[in-house]
């Protein structure tokens, strides 16, 4: 009979410094490797969100079509939607990016469209009887006046995927969800309690800066209450 | 396009949908689970939020605990269940997890329904005399009904999609077609098992909005 041993890790403990000390290196590729998936895939749906949320807003029919879509490819679960993009990408980084930038267009296109009709007709007609033409109308006036609706959109959108991002781990890469995978298989407590309270801490963290960017670009709403 | 058609080869064979690793199997778990999972939800979220809702009270707490389950990943919950006294009752931690990620549509969408009742009509019933166990039932909960549905068509697919995630954890369901097929290195499998994925739940989704269009419509007029 051996005295129990006085390492939190052999002990396999779910709370454990030593962890944190020993696999330092390995944690921290694991949230470099998650900001930068759910950094990538928020962009990206943001770049394809923005012109889509215009055309719907321009061309009312177009508004059904490209709601309907983005709609669909929300409910397919998440495994689905990276296994369905595998022959595409193959077993790669870009394979999650993909799924995670189809799942924020929802999200983002139907907050930005919704920004975008909450401007009131007399402001628009107020700016075109100043002289200013379509394009200057959508990005001096219309974009700016939808942004705090688009940046509620972006606020969920980034907190999803920054969660969703973790079942990347079925194709490898997962973020901290690759840790969390193999703590799985290993039954190794500390690891999967790390991972899960880092990517909540990534979540909050996301979502508080987003706020504060929001607060930062939309000067106005805080001069309308003082 | 070869894998699509590779898929469909895997899907049209009948082998691969009898016995127990079956599609037949899968498909039953998966829905037995969301069933189970949405009829529990329900139970608890519902009866809390109409109380609440009545009340008027505990809405921030209702609205905020929404948000808070977003940033949660629901595989990491899975695992942490797993790795618990919970993980050792077989479907335990599937069950648990999958309630956990349901109730706070359910709770937030009932509660907002109910709140939403046209204040002058709560007033009205009360001039009328009815008991506040009558407003609840004859007023408030028929007023606040869509709303109420649309949480739970909410839920409904939040539950489909979580229990696919069930798979990576061990969990039964159709999920674990897709992961069995990553295991075997079979893309054709990973592919067959997500469009059959993807076909569950848009089906989940349709006979919601077929639901909804065919209920009467109460005070849309």
């Amino acid at each position: 009979m051996t005295a129990p041993p006085d390492d939190c890790l052999a002990r396999n403990e779910w709370i454990c410094g030593e962890y944190l000390s020993t696999r330092r290196d390995i944690l921290l590729d694991a949230v470099g490797q998650h900001l930068q998936l759910t950094a990538l895939s928020v962009l990206i749906g943001l770049a394809l969100a923005v012109p889509l949320a215009v055309l719907a807003r321009r061309w009312g029919w177009a508004a059904g079509p490209v709601l309907a879509v983005t709609t669909i490819l929300y409910t397919i679960p998440s495994l689905a939607m990276f296994s369905l993009l595998l022959p595409v990408y193959g077993l790669s980084e870009a394979l999650v990016v993909a799924g995670l930038v189809l799942y924020s267009l929802t999200l983002l296109v139907r907050n930005i469209l919704a920004g975008l009709r909450a401007v009131p007709e007399e402001t628009r007609q107020a700016a075109r009887g100043m002289g200013y033409g379509p394009i200057r109308l959508l990005l001096t006036v219309e974009l700016p006046l939808a942004l705090p609706a688009a940046m509620a959109g972006l606020r969920i959108a980034t907190v999803s995927a920054v969660s969703l991002a973790t079942v990347g781990a079925i194709v490898g890469f997962g973020g901290l969800g690759n840790l969390i995978y193999s703590g799985m298989n290993t039954f190794f407590k500390a690891q999967v309690l790390t991972a899960s309270v880092l990517c909540v801490v990534i979540a909050v963290a996301a979502d508080l800066l987003l706020l504060g960017v929001q607060w930062l670009i939309t000067p106005w709403t805080r001069a309308a209450r003082a | 396009m070869n894998t699509l058609a590779d898929a469909w080869d895997w899907l049209t064979d009948s082998a691969h949908w009898a016995g127990d690793d079956g599609v037949w199997h899968r498909l039953t778990q998966h829905l037995v689970l969301t069933v189970v999972c949405l009829v529990i939800s329900c139970l608890i979220a519902l009866p809390v939020a109409l109380v609440l809702g009545h009340l008027g009270k505990g809405g921030a707490l209702a609205v905020n605990i929404s948000n808070v389950g977003r940033a949660i990943p629901t595989f990491a919950v899975l695992v942490l269940l797993l790795l618990t006294p919970i993980g050792k009752w077989g479907e335990g931690p599937t069950v648990v997890a999958l309630v956990l990620f349901a109730v706070p549509p359910l709770l937030t969408n009932a509660y907002v329904g109910m709140r939403e009742v046209d204040r002058d009509v709560v007033r009205a019933s009360r001039g009328m005399g009815m008991t506040g166990r009558q407003m609840l039932w004859r007023v408030e909960v028929p007023l606040a009904m869509p709303m109420i549905l649309n949480g739970v068509r909410i839920a409904a697919v939040q539950l489909v999609a979580t229990a696919t995630i069930a798979a990576l954890a061990g969990g039964g369901g159709l999920g674990r077609i897709i992961t069995a097929g990553f295991n075997l290195a079979s893309t054709p499998q990973v592919v067959a098992g997500a469009i059959l994925v993807a076909v569950f739940a848009l089906l989940v989704e349709a006979v919601f909005e077929v639901a909804e269009r065919l209920a009467p419509k109460r005070g849309a007029r």
